[in-house]
């Protein structure tokens, strides 16, 4: 039993913790509330002036809104899509017998340490790059026209680089739930003459929907805003081609200067990620109790 | 492990394992060889996989254009002033709940997770005028304050799990023999939280040293670290593929280092100890 003096003692420490945390959340999420219900441009300072809804409508309504809300959308499902479709063989694959085991899971898990913006550039120019890079030369090989990949299909290319930065992380995560899938079910299963497809979908399967679940929802929170591959390979374009809800908050806010809409675009923005983090809270709640 | 696997299954399981392993690290390993080249090798069609004029030449540069080290010191000193001051803030609090819980302990990590969830772009307006009016742009005290912010409730929530796995039996014992809470601290629980600090620690100066978002919206020059160096490539001026890629290979490595010796913690931090 806890005496009454380290109960005081417990609350004292964690209050340092909860009152910072309290501040971050509530004071910028104020400020933002109150801005969106203002006439408020950096380039015109003195005018501000209270409008209503007026920037929530001119943001929901403007063409740029849902141009990045549908880019936003084709980015976090096909990276989704993409990780996961690929991650689920790559760690079958990696829970197998393999020689070098240990080697291959750095190969696999390096590209999710490197910074955004050395990805980003690196496949843009190195790889991407529709003369001089590697694909361009590998498609000359074997006699293909080079795709122009920042012209012809921008919003695949950065799909791409999304990719390859998280698929390292859903690997990793699958790979650690087969690790803890228990062996003798399988084994049974094998006795019992279930062919290794069948063993797939019954047993490891079902096995792996939770940590899925898992990959999807973090991901998920991350890849709403992702902001950095797009700043330094495309600046959102070619038009709006690339732009993604971040992107255009960033832009009317520091491009623009206009704060009063980039602030109801950004509650919008909070809005659509609290729909995620609602169903991930209560995942990992359920897995507090257990 | 009780099955035996064939050699022949060992044989192809490996090979698939190698070729897709090294295909993933492929354009890490691209970049790497293109540091080392000329800048005209580096951009040559076709390219030259190994038998090009290595020259260490591009790291000489990148120093002397752009003041290199004046970028990584501040990226140092930015990660690890963030991680430092959010593990002082931390320790405390993930002890308190993991050893004295309370009816609302789990709400108050529920919602500490849930603060982690609000997209930065919510909130770059207030913070980016908050940030110009004290004069904070640019600073890199600015920088570490908001991503140790940002990276807490990973920090609280690491902690919280590995202090939750420290054996209650051990402590109760320490103050049946009379030890105070001070006491406690220092010679029984830190033995034992140690390597749960460390991984800790690793990942959150792996998350800080690659933030991307804060970095690029609040520095520009004096405090940029290496992301926002890095992304001053991206100006068609400033394409020199071997120069970017020395730049770049010098900005990942020591955290690729890192990366590598905590990625078992890894998929436990980032899923809040949800799959371990």
């Amino acid at each position: 039993m806890a005496t009454r003096q380290t109960q005081i003692l417990a609350r004292a420490l964690l209050t340092p913790a909860v009152g910072l945390l309290f501040i971050w959340m509530i004071v910028p999420l104020a400020l933002t509330i109150y801005f969106s219900t203002l006439h408020y441009s950096l380039l015109d300072p003195g005018s501000e002036s209270f409008v209503g809804l007026e920037n929530f409508r001119y943001f929901l309504t403007d063409p740029a809104f849902l141009a990045s809300l549908q880019n936003t959308l084709v980015l976090v499902g096909s990276v989704l899509a993409l990780t996961i479709l690929l991650g689920i063989p790559l760690a079958l694959l990696m829970d197998q017998p393999v020689i070098g085991r240990n080697f291959v899971r750095l190969m696999v898990i390096a590209p999710f340490f490197v910074m955004p913006t050395v990805s980003a550039l690196v496949w843009k120019n190195l790889l991407m790059h529709p003369v001089s890079g590697l694909f361009a030369w590998i498609a000359s090989v074997f006699g293909l026209t080079p795709i122009d990949w920042f012209n012809d299909m921008p919003l695949f290319a950065v799909i791409l680089i999304v990719t390859w930065q998280w698929l390292p992380f859903a690997t990793l995560i699958l790979l650690t739930a087969l690790q803890s899938l228990d062996e003798e079910q399988k084994e049974a299963a094998e006795m019992d003459g279930a062919s290794a497809v069948s063993t797939f979908i019954y047993i490891t399967l079902p096995h792996l929907a939770r940590p899925i679940t898992v990959v999807i929802l973090i991901e998920t929170i991350f890849l709403l805003t992702v902001f950095a591959e797009i700043f330094v390979t495309t600046g959102g374009g070619p038009g709006l081609q690339t732009t993604n809800i971040a992107f255009l908050i960033y832009s009317q806010a520091l491009i623009q200067f206009d704060v009063g809409s980039a602030s109801a675009g950004g509650l919008v923005a909070v809005v659509i990620a609290n729909v995620v983090a609602f169903f991930l809270v209560r995942i990992v709640g359920r897995n507090l109790e257990a | 492990m009780a099955r035996m696997a064939t050699t022949k299954q060992v044989v192809v399981s490996t090979i698939g394992a190698w070729f897709f392993g090294f295909l993933i690290f492929f354009p890490i390993l691209w970049m790497v060889l293109a540091s080392f080249k000329t800048e005209l090798e580096a951009f040559a069609i076709p390219p030259s996989f190994l038998f090009f004029h290595w020259t260490t030449e591009n790291y000489a540069t990148v120093q002397e254009r752009s003041d290199y080290f004046q970028h990584a010191l501040n990226s140092v000193i930015i990660a690890g002033g963030s991680t430092l001051i959010a593990l002082l803030i931390a320790i405390p609090a993930a002890w308190s709940m993991a050893f004295s819980p309370t009816k609302r302990t789990k709400d108050i990590l529920l919602w500490m997770l849930s603060t982690k969830m609000m997209p930065p772009v919510g909130v770059l307006v207030p913070i980016y005028l908050i940030y110009k009016t004290f004069g904070l742009l640019d600073s890199r005290i600015g920088l570490i304050f908001i991503l140790c912010l940002g990276n807490l409730p990973i920090v609280i929530w690491m902690l919280f799990t590995y202090f939750k796995e420290i054996p209650r039996d051990i402590l109760e014992a320490a103050r049946m023999d009379g030890a105070t809470i001070g006491r406690e601290l220092i010679y029984v629980l830190t033995p034992m939280a140690i390597p749960g600090l460390a991984s800790t620690m690793l990942l959150n100066l792996i998350l800080a040293w690659n933030e991307a978002f804060w970095t690029l919206n609040l520095s520009t020059s004096n405090a940029a670290p290496l992301t926002t160096f890095i992304a001053s490539y991206s100006s068609p001026e400033g394409l020199f593929w071997a120069k970017l890629s020395a730049a770049s290979t010098l900005a990942i490595a020591p955290i690729l280092v890192l990366g590598w010796f905590s990625q078992k913690q890894l998929v436990r931090g980032l899923t809040f100890g949800a799959v371990k």
